[in-house]
């Protein structure tokens, strides 16, 4: 695959797929004609000004792009005075960013001739905008899933079924979504001639962090020309959340080469770094291979990967994508973790303050930007990526915060 | 120790392919892998492959995967896989280990090749490491005298299969199948195709795995390839066992099945 893509925006992966020393390919060779076969066909599309207008066309008029910026004018309060916008991907058809990705991989799906998509799900927000882009397109749908998550996410998990999806719980490991991306790729290895794997993070082997970041890159480039619109300046900070690290590398990527712009990264601090029980591949992991790529990870002295543990199923991933890891060691972003109870502090804020109900995955996000604005003092507009919506973690936050009334 | 160029050339002496037989080390605990491998080598297995169990072995099926998970949960380490290496070397069979890539990359990768070469360990199998990411394993590997097989799969394109078999040395490891470890009813129709492909690129042995767990399916795959690997089998054996002492005599007869097949069909 040729790297182009628009000069004066950000790095690039090498031929391989390498971010430095991060990246690349380490899956079975059986995979590798799939994972070219991918690539080429995403380099082609890419050019392609027919697969360019189709994906525009479903982007405008079937997930409502672009996502508004909504002036967080209370928030402000809490972030030191600084200037908070917030980027709505929760305004999205299915609730959150993944509808970029998965329409793009959907419609490539159908470009490689193959008829049927498999993917992982964590929270189930990349479940069921794969769901919904199968139905859609006519493609048939098998969602793996940790037992545990399908327990966490029952709704998701029937809002999938409804779509036509086949949920299938994964039962070994830890039984969450690491285990359910094992199990997608021994499907993809078995089923490759007719099957894509569409992955839903920009991390695993080349192309997926590229191909990933290069359908999310919408988000940033949407928000760079909003703040430029509105504020009539960059942003001084853009902050994320982290788990594999789609929605933050989508927006990053707009803002790498303006250096006057800091890069967060907010992963999940669990019950905080120091117990062991968190899901901070960066802040508390060290670097190795996981999933088909050299990157940060939770691991043990001897090389086996660690449970993570986060109140967000959606960034209870114990590593992150290659390019991340690669931004952290150049400086050029910041990772930081936020804990369970921050982020539930921020999603309660958000809630109260904006009336914006965030995903708990969003909610580390606005917990760590509310940090940096105090941080960067009251002249300081950061923009904050509400990456999804809340509605799939009422449970936990009702429980969390206890809000229905027991009898 | 016997080198991998000593079994398979053994056994291409005796006009037969060699057996190669994969055990977890570790599984079910450290001394009873060492006590199954011995009865691998006693049934007729000419190498042995000790896995070295991982938490996300991708490329494998529920077999290997139980099998790994219950030496995990024994405690099993990589100062214990190169213990079951020393031990396998001891017995007479070439000595491989099959690793993931992450474990060895976190031991050390040189430091790796050195205690492995030092147990007497003959070669290493690597399924998720493909040449193009192997620089450091190259040199190690080449430093420490050891043998390193990477794999070729049906879909593998005779430009990767010329990549790949120019990285390996002691043999080229052929999946039989588009999928993971595990018994089939029949090993994939492909295998015979790939091995050709294969045989085309390299005057290397090529030794065939996934799928085969009866004499019968060695024997076919023993037409014409230099060796079979059988691992679920072996694993499936030990974990219906129920314990290491009614497990040996099921395992002995296994190999002893499995080296008589691998003598039919030359």
């Amino acid at each position: 695959m040729t790297t182009s893509h628009d000069p004066g925006r950000g790095p690039v992966p090498d031929a391989a797929g390498h971010f430095g020393g991060y990246g690349g390919r380490y899956s079975p060779e059986a995979l590798m004609a799939a994972l070219d076969e991918v690539a080429a066909a995403y380099d082609k599309a890419r050019a392609d000004p027919a697969y360019q207008a189709e994906l525009a066309a479903l982007l405008a008029d079937y997930a409502g792009r672009p996502s508004p910026l909504s002036e967080a004018r209370k928030l402000s309060a809490h972030a030191g005075g600084a200037r908070v916008l917030l980027k709505r991907e929760d305004l999205n058809h299915t609730g959150s960013h993944k509808i970029n990705n998965v329409l793009g991989q959907a419609l490539l799906t159908k470009r490689m001739g193959k008829t049927r998509v498999i993917a992982e799900t964590g929270a189930g927000q990349h479940g069921v905008a794969t769901a919904t882009a199968c139905a859609l397109l006519g493609l048939d749908c098998v969602i793996y899933m940790g037992e545990e998550d399908t327990r966490r996410q029952a709704l998701n998990v029937a809002r999938m079924r409804i779509l036509g999806a086949e949920v299938v719980p994964v039962t070994l490991g830890s039984r969450t979504l690491k285990d359910a991306i094992n199990e997608a790729f021994r499907d993809w290895v078995a089923n490759v001639e007719h099957t894509h794997y569409l992955f839903g993070t920009a991390a695993g082997p080349h192309p997926f962090p590229f191909l990933v970041r290069d359908l999310h890159r919408v988000v940033g480039e949407e928000a760079r020309r909003q703040v430029l619109e509105r504020a009539g300046r960059l942003p001084d900070a853009v902050a994320a959340c982290v788990g594999g690290g789609s929605n933050a590398i989508g927006l990053f990527h707009a803002f790498v080469e303006d250096p006057s712009v800091r890069l967060y990264g907010f992963e999940a601090g669990g019950d905080g770094v120091a117990t062991g029980r968190h899901a901070a591949a960066i802040t508390g992991g060290s670097p190795g291979v996981f999933h088909g790529a050299r990157t940060y990870l939770l691991q043990d002295r001897y090389g086996q990967t660690l449970d993570s543990h986060s109140i967000s199923a959606g960034l209870d991933y114990p590593a992150v994508g290659p390019e991340h890891a690669w931004l952290a060691d150049t400086g050029r972003a910041v990772y930081r973790a936020v804990t369970d109870a921050e982020a539930m502090e921020g999603f309660r804020l958000l809630s109260r303050e904006e009336g914006i109900i965030p995903a708990i995955e969003s909610a580390h996000a606005v917990a760590g930007a509310l940090t940096v604005g105090r941080e960067l003092g009251p002249d300081a507009i950061v923009l904050v990526n509400i990456s999804g919506r809340g509605d799939k973690d009422m449970e936990t936050a009702a429980d969390y915060f206890g809000l229905v009334d027991r009898t | 120790m016997t080198t991998l160029s000593d079994a398979l050339g053994r056994a291409r002496r005796e006009g037969r392919a060699a057996l190669v037989g994969y055990l977890p080390a570790g599984f079910p605990d450290l001394a009873g892998s060492i006590r199954v491998i011995e009865a691998m080598v006693e049934g007729g297995c000419d190498v042995i492959e000790v896995g070295w169990p991982y938490s996300d072995p991708t490329m494998d099926g529920p077999v290997i995967q139980r099998a790994a998970d219950r030496a995990l949960a024994a405690g099993t380490t990589p100062a214990d896989v190169i213990e079951v290496v020393r031990a396998t070397a001891a017995t007479g069979a070439a000595a491989l280990v099959m690793s993931y890539w992450n474990p060895i990359d976190r031991y050390g990768v040189d430091r790796f090749a050195a205690d492995f070469a030092a147990a007497g360990g003959a070669g290493v199998i690597t399924p998720d490491l493909i040449p193009e990411e192997a620089g450091d394993w190259l040199k190690a590997s080449d430093a420490a005298d050891l043998d390193r097989i990477f794999l070729v799969a049906p879909s593998s394109t005779d430009e990767r299969i010329g990549i790949t078999v120019r990285a390996c040395r002691g043999f080229v490891y052929a999946a039989s199948l588009m999928g993971v470890t595990g018994t089939r009813a029949e090993v994939g129709a492909a295998a015979a195709g790939l091995v050709a492909r294969t045989r085309a690129a390299t005057e290397l042995p090529v030794c065939v795995g996934l799928g085969v767990s009866t004499g019968e399916q060695a024997a076919q795959v023993a037409g014409y390839a230099d060796g079979v690997i059988v691992g679920s089998a072996f694993c499936a054996r030990v974990l219906d066992a129920g314990g290491v002492d009614s497990a040996l005599p099921r395992v002995r007869e296994l190999a002893a099945e499995l080296a008589a097949g691998v003598r039919a069909g030359a």
